[in-house]
């Protein structure tokens, strides 16, 4: 069954065609920084994903089409304007992404005969999800960033282990969830006891590490995957909940915390408050709200149309860089200022395409473990989307993590590019039955 | 299993969904809020990248404001430079990264940044975006005079003040000075606006960004007798003929209001005057009895047929331009009962609570000049595209009917007698007519300190121009020996060279 990969292809193509696009308006608006040089991005890009493209031809042909060409899409937008902010940092995206479609690779190929095989390792990956966590926390080993220490540095690379962890509990949750659904869904509460091991564990390592945002990702994927193995929404209603409760015990206790929750209720203030950055007063919009703050006024300047590609204001007249992490966590609001309210639909759209996708192949493929795995990296996902332009957009208090395939950074590539690879090897496994 | 999955598909697509409905809200809805924010530097840092128009002074070719190309983390961008280092600065203003935008700077930033929407600016700018093309704004020819101006300003040096001359019938500015006065390319530098702001000059503050012209808010004295007279003559109640005896002070309250002292440090008494001498020799009791007699609600009647209690249009920020007005804690006070709240007898002779700004008191001294119309004060006489073409132009119009003509005509003649005999001699210029006012207002009930007036209009034959000078805080300041030299020689600056050498009789 060739036509899906037929179809791929096509698309493909016509993703390649709008990267060019991409790169070339990047280089129109500015081409007193950038040379033709730049355009070999684009067919960099283009040489990337038809090898990717070939090596799913032969291992998962009969996978979904979608998939493939909406992450090409994604990394493809991300990649542009991470050019346009900062050429230096678009030639080691691009790398990154060399060695996430290397992974890519590597697991489809290792996994094309059965990926059921990684149900029998279920507590490595737990004890592994664990351990990736907790490596920040390795004196020598981590760094702060931002408040939160989630980087490990190993010579001159850096990586947030977190992004794998994700991967690793999701494969966890989702064999250890298909063997004991029938006895959890009984209610026993011993039944419960290694779970609430790897969640007690999750939680502590993430209040040590200070990091927010992780922590209600890891829950939710936790409570998503339990309902859906066991149907009983009470462990929901219960894990929310457990999960509120600890968190306003955190938010009073962890200044980190309650400080995120104060500026998402109001980052502006008319008065001077203070300002435990600098230890004075100023401000509120001056101090910790100025990150949402400059964030939302570059989402407010992109209107209807945008500026256009390459034509967005993010640095002052002194040279300043006016959002901090833009190419990062606030990458969502440098192409919303310059692709305006229809570019940052239509990207919206793509992750609700490839979240609707994902929980296609989901409810068609007939096993417990490939549905809840799935599942859990499609749910995992979308979460992950929402939590990162939410706090954005001010929908819910910020938290610095990676938006999937867009953002600058190696771990979440990689870890992103391993996700669609479970995603179509489940979708080839549903497909062929 | 699939009913769960499809409902946690569906959680994940609302979840989704209600991302697209907060950024549209923060793209459309909340969009202009944000952008008028004043901490939000995008707004600011965009217009940079606009190559903004040349400001010129009347004469088309001394630049007041252009720019410097620089190149900033690989963008183009225009930063302005103000090559005469503080001509009129606080009327020009500045447009600057750390501190905004103030004066025609800010209120003309559409011309100069060719946003205004014409259709043709229209095409023009979408054309220079579709091709990526730098921005061009429009260039502005002022009205000011250089010659004018930089008289003004040295005249004006070292003191606190202000100076407006203009055309009365056009209404064109040829010189508007504040002093003290800065110079506008230090604000960009680091601490230089600290130092704009530690400027030191004789009255405190000495706030050099201030424009005195336009938004210095003073006493106005015995030039507000001006205003008084023509209610006095518009109504019939009084003619120019009309007589009264001067016992040197009015009772008012029961008290006595003495007149202004003469040399030996009595009260002036003149006795018998008519109106005529009341205006040439200033004196204060019989402004009084005329002012009890007409009412103060008269008189304020007659003050915003002048344009008190408006501000006077400009092309300056509104926000830059003061009404003048009865104040009353900080804000213009328009008293609902004025026979009641006001005290009549010294709101004739300019004291009360009134406070005016030199601009409005050169409108008063040009609808005098002008057959009681006042002009629409101008300072932009053409807008010219990049490309030479002229846009707009000045288009000289009246702001307001403030008397009859014969009115006008009746005090254009006391105006004369001033300059003639009374107390403007000091303004006289040979050959030339000149018609003047002078005012020496009380700052305080036990102060010796004054502020120094004069308003002025030449030649009283055919005006060419009219306007105010205000100087603060003068020791024993009468406005006839401070401020009327300085007005007599703005005048000199602009009258035609004809009129200077042209033989008068009528010039002492």
């Amino acid at each position: 069954m060739t036509s899906a990969r037929n179809k791929e292809l096509a698309y493909l193509i016509a993703v390649s065609g709008l990267t060019a696009v991409g790169f070339a308006s990047v280089y129109i608006a500015r081409q007193a920084v950038v040379s033709w040089g730049s355009l070999s991005y684009a067919g960099l890009f283009v040489a990337l994903y038809l090898t990717a493209h070939l090596i799913a031809r032969r291992t998962v042909p009969n996978a979904d089409p979608y998939l493939l060409p909406m992450a090409g899409f994604l990394t493809a937008i991300g990649l542009t304007e991470i050019y346009r902010l900062g050429p230096t940092d678009a030639f080691k995206q691009g790398l990154w992404i060399v060695v996430g479609l290397a992974l890519f690779a590597a697991a489809l190929i290792g996994l094309r005969r059965d990926y059921r095989v990684l149900e029998s390792y279920k507590y490595l990956f737990g004890l592994g999800a664990i351990a990736l966590l907790y490596l920040p926390r390795v004196p020598g080993l981590g760094t702060t960033v931002n408040g939160a220490r989630l980087w490990v540095h190993v010579g001159g690379l850096q990586f947030q282990p977190g992004e794998l962890a994700k991967i690793s509990l999701v494969v966890f949750l989702a064999a250890y969830l298909r063997e004991k659904r029938e006895v959890l869904a009984q209610g026993r509460l011993k039944d419960l006891g290694p779970l609430l091991l790897i969640w007690g564990g999750a939680m502590l390592v993430l209040v040590a590490t200070n990091d927010m945002g992780s922590g209600i990702l890891y829950f939710g994927i936790f409570l998503a995957m339990l309902y859906i193995a066991t149907a009983r929404l009470s462990y929901v209603i219960g894990g929310v909940l457990l999960f509120a409760v600890g968190g306003y015990v955190a938010s009073e206790k962890v200044a980190h915390i309650q400080e995120r929750v104060t500026v998402w209720l109001s980052p502006w203030t008319t008065h001077k408050v203070f300002c435990p950055l600098t230890g004075g007063y100023a401000l509120r919009q001056d101090c910790q709200g100025y990150q949402i703050v400059k964030s939302l006024y570059s989402i407010a300047n992109g209107g209807w149309l945008g500026t256009g590609l390459g034509k967005g204001t993010f640095t002052t007249t002194d040279g300043r860089q006016l959002i901090p992490y833009v190419n990062t966590d606030f990458i969502f609001s440098a192409l919303s200022q310059e692709l305006g309210l229809i570019g940052a639909s239509a990207l919206l759209l793509v992750f609700m395409l490839f979240v609707a996708r994902g929980m296609k192949i989901a409810l068609q493929v007939d096993d417990g473990f490939s549905k809840l795995l799935a599942a859990g990296l499609t749910f995992g996902f979308a979460l992950q989307t929402f939590i990162i332009v939410g706090g954005i957009v001010r929908l819910i208090p910020l938290t610095g993590i990676t938006l999937p395939f867009v953002s600058y950074g190696g771990s979440s590539v990689v870890a992103n590019f391993l996700v669609l690879a479970g995603l179509l090897l489940v979708s080839h496994r549903a497909n062929t039955q | 299993m699939n009913r769960q999955i499809s409902r946690v598909a569906l959680l994940a697509l609302v979840l989704l969904s209600a991302l697209v409905v907060a950024t549209t809200y923060w793209q459309t809805w909340a969009s202009g809020g944000l952008a008028a924010r004043q901490d939000n530097e995008i707004q600011r840092v965009a217009q940079f990248e606009i190559k903004r128009g040349v400001i010129y002074a009347s004469d088309g070719h001394t630049v007041l404001a252009t720019n410097v190309r620089r190149k900033r983390a690989g963008q183009t961008l225009y930063f302005r430079v103000y090559p005469t280092h503080g001509f009129a600065s606080q009327t020009v203003g500045y447009s600057t990264q750390s501190r905004s935008r103030a004066g025609i700077e800010r209120e003309e930033n559409s011309y100069l940044t060719a946003s205004n929407k014409t259709l043709g600016t229209i095409f023009d700018t979408l054309g220079d975006r579709l091709r990526g093309a730098t921005i061009t704004g429009n260039n502005l020819v002022l009205t000011l005079r250089v010659g004018v101006q930089k008289l003004a300003q040295s005249l004006l040096a070292g003191k606190c003040g202000a100076a407006v001359a203009l055309n009365p019938k056009t209404g064109a500015v040829y010189a508007m000075a504040s002093s003290p006065t800065y110079d506008p390319n230090l604000i960009e530098k680091p601490r230089g606006y600290a130092q704009i702001q530690q400027t030191r000059a004789p009255c405190t503050p000495a706030a050099p960004l201030l424009n005195r012209a336009t938004q210095g808010l003073y006493p106005p004295g015995s030039t507000f007798k001006t205003v008084t007279a023509a209610a006095a003559l518009d109504d019939g109640v009084f003619t120019p003929q009309s007589t009264f005896y001067d016992p040197g002070y009015c009772t008012e309250y029961g008290k006595q209001v003495k007149n202004a002292l003469d040399q030996s440090g009595g009260a002036e008494a003149f006795g018998h005057v008519n109106f005529v001498d009341a205006y040439v020799h200033s004196i204060n009791a019989v402004f009084c009895m005329i002012g009890q007699k007409i009412g103060a609600g008269r008189v304020l009647d007659q003050a915003k047929k002048f344009g008190f209690y408006s501000t006077p249009p400009l092309e300056t920020p509104s926000d830059a331009r003061s009404p003048s007005a009865l104040y009353n804690h900080g804000r213009p006070f328009d008293p609902k009962d004025p026979a009641a709240q006001v005290d009549p007898g010294r709101l004739a002779f300019g004291q009360e609570r009134m406070l005016v700004t030199p601009l409005q008191m050169a409108l008063v001294a040009a609808a005098i000049a002008n057959n009681g119309k006042v002009p629409v004060p101008r300072l932009v006489k053409e807008v010219r595209s990049p490309g030479g073409g002229v846009i707009a132009k000045l288009h000289p119009r009246t702001w307001k009917q403030a008397t009859k003509p014969e009115t006008a005509a009746a005090i254009k003649d006391m105006m004369v007698g001033v300059v003639q005999r009374g107390t403007g001699t000091a303004a006289q210029i040979p050959g030339v007519i000149v018609a003047g006012k002078t005012g020496t207002a009380e700052l305080s009930a036990n102060s010796r300190n004054y502020d120094a007036w004069f308003i002025f209009f030449a030649p009283a034959e055919n005006p060419v121009v009219a306007g105010a000078v205000v100087v603060e805080n003068q020791p024993n300041g009468f406005g006839g020996a401070i401020a009327a030299p300085i007005a007599k020689q703005i005048m000199q600056a602009i009258l035609p060279q004809a009129s200077n050498s042209k033989s008068g009789t009528n010039g002492h």
